[in-house]
């Protein structure tokens, strides 16, 4: 198992008080010497893992005081050249939410030359409260992904002149990328998913696939992924096919851990911090799914089911329950790694694990501590780990 | 080609047809003379009075838009031309002529957007509170962004009372709210950006050379009365009204008042409507 440090970069200054942090929190609320204080804090951090041992996992979000990352590409362009051994991924790029490919294609290739290959480029549709920002249509957006996903891997594989490129949503005439990508045909490609019928389109294409905090509720899209490379013929993918996001709270006692992990938890409050017209913009999910939601009316709320059947509400839970949900994982170096592997063996074997081990109001201090703990007495043994399913917890799931 | 149409066995509910080659859900009431009603991005209700008012004076036709309601997207379809040319197909395969369009809010664009392109099937124009064009400047926003309001914020730009709009959608049956999460997606597929407007629309305006009138609830806070006066301006020889107590859904508020001066006006006889010079 490889294991990705990632901090969403927050400005968490501004979180105090009840008021939205997404799309609609003036600016005037971001002290720029704080934000730049925070930044070199930050990759300060992602250096420290990579001198661990540690993999970088960079994101992008907008207009948000939870993610200061608005353009992925200049995290990455520093990290390229800062940093020594690590993989560098970015989950992702919002192609869903970009206006254009080319300037995509051409990003991370010079990324990928730069850190003399050492991107993974995940692509991720965009979340939907970033559709007002960037005024693209929430309807049709996976259609547009997918575009932007074929355009992007073919401009990065030609290599004898310019293409044509005159599809539904993008238009090009010369398209010829300079530097070309540094790995050959192109750096991995990286999904994310909450779906099926998204994870087979993934499996179909061969590239890893990711959930996010997700849960036992991953199961489902790792059996859709495998099932799909059945249907093809293909052998079982290996779980470097496989990645799941959490959060990662070690301490060198359990207390510690503890406070830790009260600290991360702050995340999950601070995430869904949003005007609800932008949490659902028309088009972003199904018309069956929104019939549904409708009917639901004000019941409804986002939900993760733990290990036992029950049913937590990840804004409102404790430590226990999200470590229950296989949303965070905390304690000593013992109990996080029986977790992780528990979580794994449970959810279908995970390859890439991505950590957490940033977020809500953890300090510099904190987090260098936990990002060393992890790094010195959890991750050799991760590296060693070997996937046993386990049917007992995998009736847990949804 | 002749439309293929079955009816539901209650009558006054939407009944399905297929026309030029798309299968909606229409109402279809009253008989004369024909009177096209293009209904805002919520759609239709079929109890509404206001259809029965006109129905009393003319065949009305109610569909709902390709991809609204229970009416299915024509492939390819992306933008208000495509429904525009839509309906235009949709005139000449029912065969219909002087037709008297009447279009409320998005339904407003596009009757705008059917006459730029052919006024050849139709006799007048009626706009209610509609959306469709641009006229302030580059950071004044003309028509309130209803995507990032909540109902309760909605209700409160859109009715001139807004009690109107209280009603509990967990109750309604799935295929009502299969229609309202249709009509929404529908929305942002031919709306999202530019947002409830085609940039071109007001220099083409110019091209209607039918009797026009705009009526505007004097409450609306979607488009306000300003708006509805400069479209009404682009439009030659158009006429402004407001109606009293409503907001941008007078159909819905004051579905009398609407449709007697909807009626009234189809009755005058046609005024002069400057005309095209040909050169």
């Amino acid at each position: 198992m490889r294991v990705y440090h990632m901090t969403e970069q927050s400005y968490f200054p501004a979180w105090e008080g009840d008021q939205k942090l997404r799309v609609d929190l003036p600016n005037k609320h971001c002290d720029p010497k704080i934000a730049g204080d925070l930044f070199h804090r930050y990759y300060d951090e992602w250096l420290l893992a990579d001198d661990l041992g540690l993999d970088i996992f960079i994101n992008e979000h907008h207009a948000t005081a939870t993610c200061m990352s608005s353009v992925a590409a200049i995290p990455l362009a520093i990290l390229a050249r800062e940093s020594k051994k690590a993989k560098l991924l970015v989950l992702g790029y919002p192609l869903g939410n970009r206006m254009d490919p080319l300037r995509c294609a051409e990003e991370l290739s010079i990324i990928d030359v730069l850190s003399r290959g050492r991107l993974e480029m995940g692509f991720v549709k965009g979340v939907p409260y970033e559709l007002p920002v960037s005024n693209l249509n929430p309807v049709q957006i996976m259609d547009r992904f997918w575009e932007g996903h074929d355009f992007i891997l073919k401009a990065m594989t030609s290599h004898d002149g310019p293409f044509n490129w005159e599809g539904e949503f993008y238009h090009y005439r010369h398209v010829n990328v300079w530097p070309r990508a540094y790995q050959d045909p192109h750096p991995p490609v990286w999904i994310t998913t909450s779906s099926k019928g998204n994870a087979k389109q993934i499996a179909a294409r061969g590239h890893v696939m990711a959930t996010m905090g997700t849960g036992y509720a991953s199961k489902g899209t790792y059996d859709a992924y495998k099932e799909q490379r059945r249907a093809m013929g293909e052998p079982e993918p290996g779980i470097e096919k496989f990645a799941y996001l959490g959060l990662v709270a070690v301490g060198s006692t359990p207390e510690e851990a503890r406070r830790r992990g009260e600290l991360i938890s702050e995340y999950n409050k601070s995430s869904g911090r949003v005007h609800p017209p932008f949490a659902n913009p028309p088009g972003f999910l199904s018309v069956d799914d929104n019939a549904r939601l409708l009917k639901a009316g004000s019941k409804r709320l986002a939900r993760l089911v733990t290990k036992d059947g029950r049913y937590i509400t990840p804004s409102k839970a404790s430590v226990e329950e999200l470590v229950d949900a296989g949303m965070m994982f905390c304690g000593t170096p013992d109990q996080v790694y029986q977790q992780i592997v528990d979580f794994s063996d449970a959810i279908g074997g995970i390859g890439n694990f991505l950590a957490m081990m940033q977020a809500g109001y953890l300090s510099h201090d904190d987090t260098v501590s936990n990002l060393t703990l992890f790094a010195k007495e959890v991750l050799p043994r991760l590296k060693e780990y070997r996937y046993t399913p386990r049917e007992d917890a995998a009736a847990a799931a949804e | 080609m002749d439309a293929q149409t079955e009816t539901r066995s209650d009558p006054r509910a939407a009944g399905s047809a297929t026309i030029a080659g798309i299968k909606l859900e229409m109402i279809r009431r009253g008989r004369g003379r024909p009177i096209l009603f293009l209904h805002p991005s919520n759609g239709i209700e079929p109890e509404a009075p206001f259809l029965d008012l006109l129905a009393k004076e003319g065949e009305v036709f109610a569909p709902s838009h390709p991809g609204f309601g229970a009416s299915e997207l024509g492939a390819g379809m992306s933008n208000i031309d495509d429904l525009a040319y839509y309906y235009l197909d949709f005139l000449e395969e029912l065969d219909l002529h002087d037709v008297l369009v009447v279009g409320v809010s998005f339904g407003g664009w596009l009757a705008a957007e059917i006459a730029i392109k052919s006024t050849a099937r139709l006799s007048k124009l009626v706009l209610i509170d509609s959306v469709g064009i641009k006229v302030s400047d580059r950071e004044t926003r003309d028509i309130a962004d209803l995507f990032a309001l909540t109902p309760d914020e909605i209700a409160e730009l859109v009715y001139h009372d807004p009690t109107q709009a209280q009603r509990d959608l967990t109750q309604l049956p799935d295929d009502v709210l299969r229609s309202i999460a249709r009509n929404r997606e529908a929305s942002a597929r031919f709306g999202w950006s530019p947002y409830m407007h085609d940039p071109k629309l007001k220099q083409r305006l110019h091209r209607i050379d039918v009797p026009a009138l705009f009526l505007w609830g004097e409450s609306d806070r979607v488009v306000k009365p300003d708006y509805g006066r400069a479209f009404a301006g682009f439009v030659p020889g158009a006429r402004f009204e407001l109606i009293a107590k409503a907001g941008h859904a007078p159909h819905v508020e004051q579905p009398e008042a609407t449709a007697r001066k909807i009626l009234a006006f189809a009755k005058e006889a046609a005024p002069h409507v400057p005309s095209k010079e040909v050169a």
